[in-house]
């Protein structure tokens, strides 16, 4: 990813248009999966706009990571709804079985777990989503034994993948 | 013939995809020709997967809770008539009740229509209002109308729509924005993405309206990007909408030119304020500023601006074509019309209701949410989001209009009503919303970048049972300066006034 290629089509766009940072960043972030110190720089230079700017709106966002991610993202919902029906439950239920926190990824790079503010699904929570390249699946009513059973069922389809 | 099954993204959480996999499965199998349809959220989400089967007469029967082992058995009675139909999944009649007790005017098509074919909204009677402003009405009749109905912003804060639209009018200057704000971040509200997934065209009917009554030719809807499904469908009305002239230069040869684009947001809960959200189409940390100068002389690249909810807008195209009065005829003096409130929490039938403003918070919980779940006892319910309130269970018979919940020190908010039963911890509850409070704090304004922290602090003691008696002026202090902060945002936060 070292000559951001990948980008070329997106500066081409929205390079020059005023107001595009975040739909820029928000491309990048499809791209490489996280904003990388190198990244910013490009796009600083690409748009004329400081990178202490690009870091100072890509840090702002919830959306934005600075990290690289697994495989796949769970987006863990904290909404209200879903906090006064267990979600500190379900969370505690995935950092055992997996042993990552919030912001953590698996050492095998297939998980990362994310607490997000609210997914909007709040008459099925607790609730979670999952982001991969295989698209984003919700899951409701959560149970701690449910939530175990998807992503072992999760790990057990990606392990068959690498398999073939 | 034809079968239909809802596919908004709680349906799709429960597995509705699958069910739609298997019936079309099963039809191809079967060697059957019946149209398998999508719709999107009917608003109750507890019965999900929801399949609506009309038969050739239009007569509908719908079935709830069908997961892809159900369709065999309701096909196989369905479709033959010596069996009779599958009961064990139909719609109970206190369950249909659920949806026959509410008002429905924003959420009229969701459910009804496939949110992802115009024509079937325009069969319905969509674009006949933007044809009837454009055809006959000034922007002064539009802006009059609204006027007559009473509309107050559904975003929030309740102000009269008519007056912000007009206030945009008058303001000088040719280039003029139209803005929805589609990012709802209120945790625990998602009346907006139902509308965004079931009904978007209403959305942007409500929007063309808008801009012509401001003289704004081009508009823009901050979606959430937590929402990808109501982007993904916002993006194909607007295409359609684009096709049938009813988006882009001379809309209907009217000589009326309006563009509409989607923005998506990146999550942070202070865009849902207006200077934040404007900051944040410009490409910028969404900041609040201090008001005036209002968007409606100075917002978007410093041009005259108007923002209005999703909510707002939906109501929009039905007070044209219905009248002013029609609508401004349901709901209180002050509070006019209905509104939506999505229920959820230790609720029974948790769903989106409508209802005309003015209802009691216990008809709303348990004539239409069914009570508290396992029987429980009602404690509170938490209404308007982190800057909303918590009512306790003494004030259930609160009629529910942004009069009397501002009285009793809530706000009607976006809608948002989590229902809490007596094993919610109220401390606990108390230190979520600081919790969420601190984290989404833009960190511009010293009383809240420090005060939520402190006020979190004091919270998170009190819970481990150390808290101490000095503190809690310490905290009232933080609590009194933080309404001292100059935005709108933090101004009233309610949940931790106790």
């Amino acid at each position: 990813m070292s000559d951001f290629q990948e980008l070329a089509p997106v500066l081409g766009k929205y390079g020059k248009v005023p107001g595009s940072l975040i739909t820029i960043l928000q491309k990048a972030q499809d791209i490489y999966g996280y904003l990388s110190k190198e990244t910013i720089e490009y796009i600083a230079q690409a748009t004329g706009i400081k990178p202490a700017k690009i870091y100072g709106v890509a840090t702002f966002y919830a959306q934005f990571r600075q990290e690289p991610i697994g495989k796949y993202l769970i987006m863990m919902c904290k909404g209200t709804a879903c906090h006064v029906n267990g979600a500190d439950l379900i969370e505690e239920a995935v950092t055992e079985h997996l042993g990552i926190k919030d912001g953590e990824t698996t050492e095998d790079g297939i998980f990362t777990l994310n607490n997000v503010a609210c997914l909007g699904c709040c008459s099925l929570a607790p609730v979670m989503m999952v982001k991969s390249m295989e698209g984003d699946e919700t899951y409701g009513n959560l149970t701690k034994d449910t939530v175990k059973a998807i992503l072992d069922e999760i790990r057990c389809r990606n392990q068959e993948v690498q398999a073939v | 013939m034809k079968i239909i099954i809802g596919q908004g993204s709680c349906g799709i959480a429960t597995g509705a995809k699958k069910t739609a996999a298997e019936f079309e499965k099963q039809i191809h199998d079967r060697s059957l020709d019946i149209p398998v349809g999508l719709t999107g959220c009917v608003g109750t989400c507890y019965l999900e997967p929801i399949v609506d089967i009309y038969d050739d007469d239009n007569h509908l029967t719908r079935y709830v809770k069908v997961q892809p082992q159900d369709v065999t058995n309701i096909m196989d009675s369905h479709f033959s008539c010596q069996l009779g139909k599958d009961s064990s999944h139909c719609i109970t009649r206190l369950d249909e009740e659920v949806i026959e007790k509410q008002k429905r005017v924003v959420l009229r098509n969701c459910g009804l229509i496939n949110p992802e074919d115009i024509t079937e909204y325009i069969a319905l009677g969509g674009y006949q209002a933007m044809n009837k402003v454009l055809s006959e009405m000034t922007p002064a009749d539009v802006i009059e109308e609204m006027k007559i109905s009473g509309l107050r912003g559904r975003g929030g804060a309740g102000f009269p729509t008519w007056f912000k639209w007009n206030a945009a009018l008058t303001s000088p200057g040719n280039e003029k924005y139209m803005v929805c704000n589609a990012d709802e971040g209120d945790p625990g509200a998602f009346m907006d993405r139902s509308v965004l997934e079931g009904d978007p065209h209403s959305l942007i009917e409500g929007m063309i309206i808008g801009g012509y009554a401001i003289g704004a030719n081009q508009g823009v809807i901050y979606c959430r990007a937590e929402y990808p499904l109501a982007i993904h469908r916002l993006e194909v009305a607007m295409e359609q909408a684009r096709e049938k002239g009813y988006l882009g230069k001379n809309i209907v040869d009217s000589g009326f030119d309006f563009e509409l684009r989607i923005k998506a947001g990146a999550g942070a809960f202070v865009c849902g304020e207006e200077t934040a959200l404007i900051a944040s189409l410009e490409g910028e940390r969404g900041m609040p500023r201090l008001k005036p100068p209002f968007p409606a002389s100075k917002g978007y690249w410093q041009k005259p601006t108007n923002i209005n909810n999703v909510e707002t807008f939906a109501n929009v195209p039905w007070i044209i074509m219905n009248g002013g009065a029609a609508f401004g005829a349901m709901g209180t003096e002050k509070s006019k019309g209905t509104k939506v409130f999505a229920l959820a929490g230790k609720i029974k039938k948790g769903g989106l209701v409508e209802v005309p403003m003015g209802m009691t918070l216990r008809e709303i919980i348990y004539d239409i949410g069914g009570g508290i779940k396992n029987d429980r006892e009602f404690k509170a319910v938490q209404m308007g989001g982190p800057s909303g309130g918590c009512i306790p269970a003494s004030l259930i018979d609160t009629p529910v209009d942004y009069e009397n919940i501002g009285k009793i020190g809530a706000i009607v908010g976006s809608g948002g009503m989590i229902v809490m039963d007596e094993t919610t911890c109220m401390v606990d509850m108390a230190r979520y919303f600081l919790d969420f409070t601190r984290k989404e704090s833009c960190g511009k304004c010293n009383y809240c970048r420090i005060g939520t922290k402190r006020m979190l602090e004091f919270w998170r003691e009190l819970l481990k049972g150390t808290g101490k008696m000095e503190t809690s002026s310490y905290w009232k202090s933080w609590r009194k300066r933080l309404r001292m902060a100059p935005c709108v945002v933090w101004d009233k936060p309610h949940p931790i006034r106790c």
